[in-house]
Order: C-alpha cells, then structure tokens, then sequence
C-alpha cells in the first residue's frame, strides 16, 4: 500500500532502480540519448507553447489589469469597471457542476468497475454512450441543457440549469478518469481487502479511492478546467446578466462568456478580454492546487489508518 | 471508516441542502417581486440592451432587467415560447415570424466595407463590390491597388448583416465565393486585420470603434460616400439595417414601458456609444 | 478491529444504500446520451421526414433556405481537421508524460504538471483569439486567408494536448512499481524499460487518453469556427479554409428558423453518428486486443 504514496510525487523511486549505465553497446547508448532528447524538446515544446500563450495573453491583459478589475461590476459592455460578479457567477457554476458531477461520476465508475460483469454487455453499453456523451459538442448541449433544465423543469436561465448542463460534459470525463483508476488500482488490493472481511463499502472508502486517487484527480482537474472553459453551453443556459447573482436560480454569466462576449462583439475589448483570460487562469491555477492538496490529504490519512 | 463516510456524507448533504436553499430562495424573490423582464436574442444588439436595461432599473427600484444573447433566431424563439418579454432581432423577420410577432426599431446599424489599413484604395463602386463578391475581379490590381489577390471575408448564412448586404448589392447568397466565412462582428474584424488583402463588411459602430483603437483596418468609401453615422442620419449611405425589438402580441404593462424607454431620447447617448445609429424621430 | 464490529450491525444498509447509488448513476450516466440523441432527433425529424436523411450528403451544396442540404464537405472538414490535431497531439502529449516520469528532474515534475493542467483550461475562445491574432496572420503570409484547415490542425492539437498529456500522466503513475525493479534487474535502460515495458503496459490508459482527445478534437467549437475560415468545401491543400460540423453548427444556430435550423439539428445527429463510430471502433478494437 505504501507504494501508493510515491502516486503523488512520482518519478523518484524509479529513478533509483533505473540504472545509469544505458547499455553496453553503443547502439543502445545512442538510441537513450536520442530518447531522452526527444523527451526533452517535448517537454519544452509543450512549456513553450504555454509560455508563449501566456505571455501573449499576459502582454495584452496587463494594461487592464488593476485591483478594481476585481472589486467592481462591469460597465460600458465590460470595457469599464471589474468583474467581480462574474467571478462569482463562475465559482457557483463550477460549484454546481462539481457537486453533481462528482458523486454521479464516482458512483457510475464504481459500479462500471466493481459491479458490471466484466466484459458484459451493460457495462460496454454505459461506457460506450458516456464516450458518445463526451464527444457532443457543446453547442448542442447548450440547446439541449436550454430545453431540458430551462424550459421543461422550469428553472429558466440560470445558474443552477448552466451548472447542471456543466455536469453532463463533466460526467464522461469524471467517469473514465475514476474507472481507469479503480480498474487498474491492483487487484491483490482488492483481494486483500475480501480476505479482511471488509464489506464494499469499506473496501471502496479504504483500499479502491485513496488507490484511484491520481487518476480521480485528473478527471476532477480536466472537469474543473473543462467547466471554467466553456462557452457555448452556458449561453444557452445560465446565461449572459453580469449582474452580483443573489441565488443559484439567477443568472448569471462565466467568465469565458465574458471573454467570449469582449473578444467577439465588443470593439476594443481584447484588452479586458486577455485580463478577464488571466484571471480565470489564476482562478484554475487555485482550484488545481486546492484539489491537489485534498488528494494528497486524503492519501495521507488513508496511509496513515492503514 | 465511521468518521469520514460520516463526513463524506454531511458534505453531500450540505451540497444538497445548499442547492435546494438557493433554488428556493430564488423561488420566492421572484414570486415576491414579480419584476422580472427577460430580453433575449442578437448578439449585437445584447450589450447596448444591456446597458439600456441598467438605466431602467435605476429609474424603477425593484425592478430587474436579464438580458441573454444567443442570436436573432434564439429572441424570436424565446419569444414564441413565453421565456422572454422581448426579442432582439437584428435581421428582418422571416415569413412565419412577421405574423406572429410586433416589431419595433430599437436603433439602426449601418454596414462599412473595411479592408486592411496598409490597403491604398480609398473606395469601391456598387458595380466594383458585385464583381468582387461573385469571383469576377480576384486580384487588387485590376482594381488599380496593391497587387496581389483579394481575399474575400463574407458572413455566414441567416446574419442579418448578410441578408442586407446580399438585398443591397442585388446578389444571391449562392453567388458569393468567399474564401472565409465569419460569424459576429469583431470575428470579421480581426479576420480582415489578419490579412492584408482582405475585403469584408461590418457593423460601421464595430469598424469605426476598431479604427479608433487602433486595429488595422479602414472603412472603404462606397460610391464615394464615407461611411458614418452622421452620412446615415443624412440619408446619404444606403447600407442600413434597422435593430428590431420584437413581442408576442401588443405589449403592456412593465414591457410597454420599457420598450418605450429603450426608444426614447433618453437613451440615445447609450446607442452612441455601443456604435448605432439612434432612430429618427 | 473494534470500527468493524460497530459497523456490522449498520452494514447491510449502507451496502445497499451504496449498491443504489452505483446503479442509479450508472443509469443515469448511460441514459443520458440517449436523451441528447432523443432531443436532437426530434429537432431534425419534421426535415428527416419531409426530405430524408441521404439528402444531406447527396445535395451539392447547402443552402438551407432554397432547399439544399449538401453537408458532405463538412463531414471531411471535420475528419480532416480534428485526425490532424489528434495525429500532432497524441505524440506530443505522450512523450511529455515520458518525460515527467522517466526524464524530468524532481523538482520540475510539480510545476510541470501544472503548466499542462493550466493549458486544459484556457477557454476554447482565448486559444481562438490567440490563433487568430498570431497564428493567422504567419499562415496568411504563406498564402492568403490564412484562416484555413493548418490553422485549426494547430490550435486543436495544442487544446487537446493537456487530455492526452494527462491521461497519460496517470496511467503511467498507476503502473506497479515491481515492474521498475524487473526493468532494471534485467539492466534496462531508461528509453528501453519506456518503450519494452512502459508504454505497452499502460497502453489502456493511453488508447482512453487519445480516444477522449480525438472525441474531444470532433466536438470542439469556437476555435474552429475562429480560425478555420468555414468555406463549406473540400480543402485542397493545407492552406485552403474549411468548415467543420461544430462550427457550422455554432455559426448558423442563432440565425436559422424553420428547415434551416431543423437542418443544423441533422447536422448535429451526423456528428453524433461519427463520435458513436470513432467510440464503437475503438471498443471493438479494445476487445480483438484483448483476445489477441
């Protein structure tokens, strides 16, 4: 069990056990060389990518970056004052969006993990269609999410009908990231864990989740990141009021919208659109590390009862 | 076990509880008040509403002002289907629509050609824009410009901005070869600034604005008459099209007053700003 | 063992009550692309009836409004663009979880990780605005648009990048240490434990990575619609513009009435179709796989 500890900060261990002496023969020699360049230069390509998007949307974002930018309502179609009732917006969509997608996703990949016969035919069918699910685009969601949560259960436009729409992109996300991680926790965990009497439930609280964990963690990362991000599935559904939101039934717009709305219809607003885009960077940069930290927490403790 | 399935399960159950909280909270306030209106549509037309709607709340306490973009085809929608007070429509109404539906001007929007700022041609006749659009001339130098090809940026199918360029220029849609197709506004912006043989058209407020913050392109003259809005309020350029709030039947109460408050003098300093033409009286 | 005998008593319920979740969800988490399809079939099924669906990719070109549906060249807009994306962000995507596991010094892993993980969240639009306002203008200096299928290949291929990165990422960090130990019992270097015992060890993991990437890449929206330049033809070349079946979608939506917009809906039952084909082959090659 302790292995899994190493989940968190990968990498060390095995580069003990790895060995120095790359082969006796030059052709292998040559061949980890050029391996480990390869390794490299796709490391900085991806760095350099982010870096070269950042400073771009950094170089344009700085002039209107400003502690009222925080603090104040939009005004002038967001080319002046702040956008603190859109921060707020975002933060209770993907809060909605987590607290539904989260426990549905984790249950769905339990049972697609633990309860489905393997290889039977439910279990391909329910992965089948959350991958279906997972490739609608999202404007189609938006209709879709505008019909069902706005029209039909009445909720209008809304904070609550876009965080629940946000929940149905998240769910295929959220599930494959929980199943792959579940499936491959290692088996003799699980034997183990039958061997000790432990009841399922107990054997998935204890052994299967803190063993998930990483994997968990991406899919809540890839779903924080997926939900912040949209844009076209929220139009439709919570909505385009920059207004302070006073309940989940209000609407209320993200801060992609606003991006969206600054770079696409307001002359002279890539300057609030790149400072809006930081923002919202800084803000998922936050949500990484607070869902990183209570991963390592909830290894820590799982360790520590072990 | 005992204690964190506990917590795990009080955390659910807060989630819960706050969810249903908000849902009823929301519930009552707008059962309470009641002043609620939902204006939803054009995308050009959602900031300057926006904006209008803001003035009408400081005029009517209580009163409360949600305007959702989303398209012409969404306001009429929403419309139709009671979630709206009001659509925002900035193309004509379609066949079906117009029977169903009161329109009134809000404002209206003058549609520039822009090509790109290092461009040394100063305009373009009618008889020379149709050319262009339907593939005939392809390069600006038989035009007497730059030489090198014509990049054409048109608008995608069912843009009201389309639809009163194609009625202006006596063109049919199928006619056009572009060799790229553009959605709002600022997207044909920054696709002509991208590209220094590009020609395109737009909002005359969204190019003249550009313009003025520096982007990289310039309004072409259009049988000699620069567009502006001044040149619209003259009757002088002919590419005009009206802004459209829209009603399901004749409209009373808080939505009559609001339409009248979105069409009235007061607000025409807003329509300045978010680049439209106020109407004429 | 004291928790467990307490827990006994209450066990039954609480298994139950967790057997109910885990089934309920899975039914809702299948059910609900059903009602997707079933919402968009019944927008598309007034023009589905009247004209029929081979009318879609029969029809030569598609003006809704005069009553032709062609959407054949979006379908290759769609292919062309996100398989090209996929193609440039699988390996990129892989190699860089290689690195953070097997390259990286200790202190990078951390940072790096996170710089992926920022990338999986820059909005669609900022990528669009970006690619617009750099990438465009470099690719029009080629050959004008500039806006065209390379454009949206690249921007697609880095939005996808951080699915494929990170999936990656995790199912290597799920691999059992023991087989490290192998691996360097038997004198392995690092490239070759990578390549002889990695990678065909979390292939699972890496095959489910691309697939979300690639279904991701065939849903993605407003980039696409930015900087591809939407001209419903079949691209020639590299540098020549294409519409892809999102961006029509997006593009049209909002002004379209009547057939016009039942068509779009179509259009959207297409795309449904295709990501149902991409997820049936590669389940279908999962299962040969696993025989083999």
């Amino acid at each position: 069990m302790l292995e899994q500890r190493e989940l968190a900060g990968v990498g060390e261990a095995r580069r003990l056990v790895l060995p120095a002496r790359a082969g006796a023969r030059g052709r292998a020699r040559a061949r980890e060389g050029a391996a480990g360049l390869g390794a490299w230069a796709a490391a900085l390509a991806v760095a350099g990518l982010l870096g070269w998007l950042v400073g771009e949307i950094a170089a344009g974002g700085a002039p209107a970056l400003s502690w009222s930018l925080l603090a104040e309502a939009p005004a002038d179609a967001g080319r002046a004052g702040g956008i603190l009732p859109i921060l707020v917006s975002t933060l209770l969509l993907v809060g909605v969006c987590l607290s539904v997608a989260l426990p549905l996703g984790l249950g769905a990949a339990v049972w697609l993990a633990e309860l489905a016969a393997a290889g039977g035919r439910r279990g391909r069918w329910v992965r089948a269609s959350l991958d279906a699910l997972a490739g609608v685009p999202s404007i189609v969601m938006g209709l879709f999410g505008s019909a069902l949560f706005c029209r039909t259960l009445g909720l209008g436009y809304s904070i609550l009908a876009g965080g629940l729409t946000l929940a149905c992109m998240a769910l295929p996300i959220a599930v494959r990231a929980a199943e792959q991680g579940l499936r491959e926790a290692a088996g003799e965990l699980r034997r183990a864990a039958a061997a000790l009497g432990l009841g399922r439930a107990a054997t998935l609280l204890h052994v299967l989740l803190p063993a998930a964990a990483p994997a968990l963690l991406v899919g809540v990362v890839l779903g924080i990141g997926r939900a912040a991000a949209e844009t076209a599935a929220l139009l439709f559904t919570s909505g385009y009021v920059d207004r302070m939101p006073g309940s989940l039934l209000d609407s209320g717009r993200s801060l992609s919208i606003h991006i969206y709305d600054l770079a696409m219809h307001v002359p002279g607003g890539n300057h609030r659109a790149y400072a809006s885009a930081l923002v919202l960077l800084a803000v998922l940069l936050c949500l990484n590390a607070l869902a990183g930290w209570m991963a390592d927490r909830w290894l820590a403790r799982a360790h520590a009862r072990c | 076990m005992g204690s964190r399935g506990w917590k795990a399960g009080a955390l659910l159950a807060v989630l819960a509880g706050a969810v249903a909280l908000g849902a009823h909270g929301g519930r009552c306030r707008g059962a309470g008040a009641g002043a609620r209106l939902v204006a939803t549509g054009s995308s050009t037309l959602a900031p300057l509403m926006a904006e209008i709607g803001k003035r009408f709340e400081a005029h009517h306490p209580g009163v409360r002002v949600d305007v959702q973009a989303g398209g012409s085809s969404r306001g009429v929608q929403d419309v139709l289907a009671g979630m709206a007070g009001l659509g925002l429509v900035s193309r004509p109404l379609l066949g079906a629509e117009a029977a169903q539906l009161r329109a009134f001007a809000l404002a209206r929007d003058g549609i520039a050609l822009i090509a790109h700022a290092t461009n040394p041609l100063p305009g373009l006749s009618t008889p020379q824009v149709r050319a262009i659009f339907r593939g005939q001339l392809t390069r600006w130098e038989q035009l007497g410009g730059r030489p090198g090809p014509i990049t054409v940026v048109s608008k995608a199918a069912g843009r009201g901005t389309l639809l009163v360029f194609l009625e202006h220029f006596g063109l049919q849609a199928a006619e056009i070869r572009a060799q790229a197709l553009v959605g709002d506004n600022e997207h044909g912006v920054k696709t002509v600034a991208a590209n220094p043989g590009a020609i395109g058209y737009v909002s005359i407020g969204t190019a003249a604005a550009d313009v003025r913050r520096g982007v990289p392109i310039k309004l072409l003259a259009l049988d000699g008459v620069v567009p502006s809005a001044e040149q619209i309020a003259a009757g002088r350029y002919p590419l005009v099209r009206p802004l459209l709030l829209v009603t399901r039947g004749e409209p009373g109460g808080l939505v009559r007053e609001l339409l009248d408050f979105a069409r009235a003098e007061g607000v025409d300093d807003l329509v300045r700003t978010q680049g439209f033409v106020p109407l004429e009286r | 063992m004291t928790w467990y005998e307490r827990r006994a008593s209450c066990r039954w319920s609480a298994e139950a009550a967790l057997r109910w979740w885990m089934r309920g969800s899975a039914a809702l988490a299948g059910g609900l692309v059903v009602l997707v399809l079933a919402f968009v079939l019944a927008e598309a099924l007034p023009l589905l009836l009247r004209v029929g669906g081979g009318r879609l990719f029969t029809d030569a070109s598609w003006q809704p409004t005069a009553g032709r549906f062609g959407i054949g060249p979006l379908v290759w807009g769609t292919l062309l663009v996100a398989g090209g994306a996929v193609a440039l962000a699988a390996p990129l995507g892989i190699a860089s979880a290689v690195f953070v596991h097997f390259y990286a010094p200790q202190a990078l892993v951390r940072p790096y990780r996170r710089a992926v993980e920022l990338l999986a969240g820059i909005p669609s639009v900022v990528y669009g605005l970006w690619a617009l306002v750099v990438l465009v203008p470099l690719l029009a200096r080629l050959r004008p648009p500039g806006t065209c299928l390379l454009a949206g290949m690249l921007v697609l291929a880095v939005m996808v990048l951080p699915t494929v990165a990170l999936f990656a990422d995790a199912s290597l960090a799920r691999l059992p240490p023991e087989l490290w130990r192998g691996a360097a019992a038997l004198g392995l270097g690092r490239w070759a434990t990578v390549r002889a015992v990695a990678l065909p060890a979390a292939r699972a993991g890496l095959a489910a990575g691309v697939l979300l990437a690639a279904v991701r890449a065939v849903g993605e929206t407003m980039a696409v619609l930015m900087v591809c330049g939407n001209v419903i033809a079949v691209p020639a070349d590299g540098l020549a513009p294409v519409r892809a079946l999102t961006a029509h979608i997006a593009l049209e939506m909002g002004y379209a009435a009547g057939e016009h917009r039942a068509a779009l809906f179509a259009t959207g039952l297409v795309l449904l179709a295709m990501v149902g084909a991409l997820v049936g082959a590669v389940h279908l090659f999962g299962r040969r796989g696993h025989h083999a």
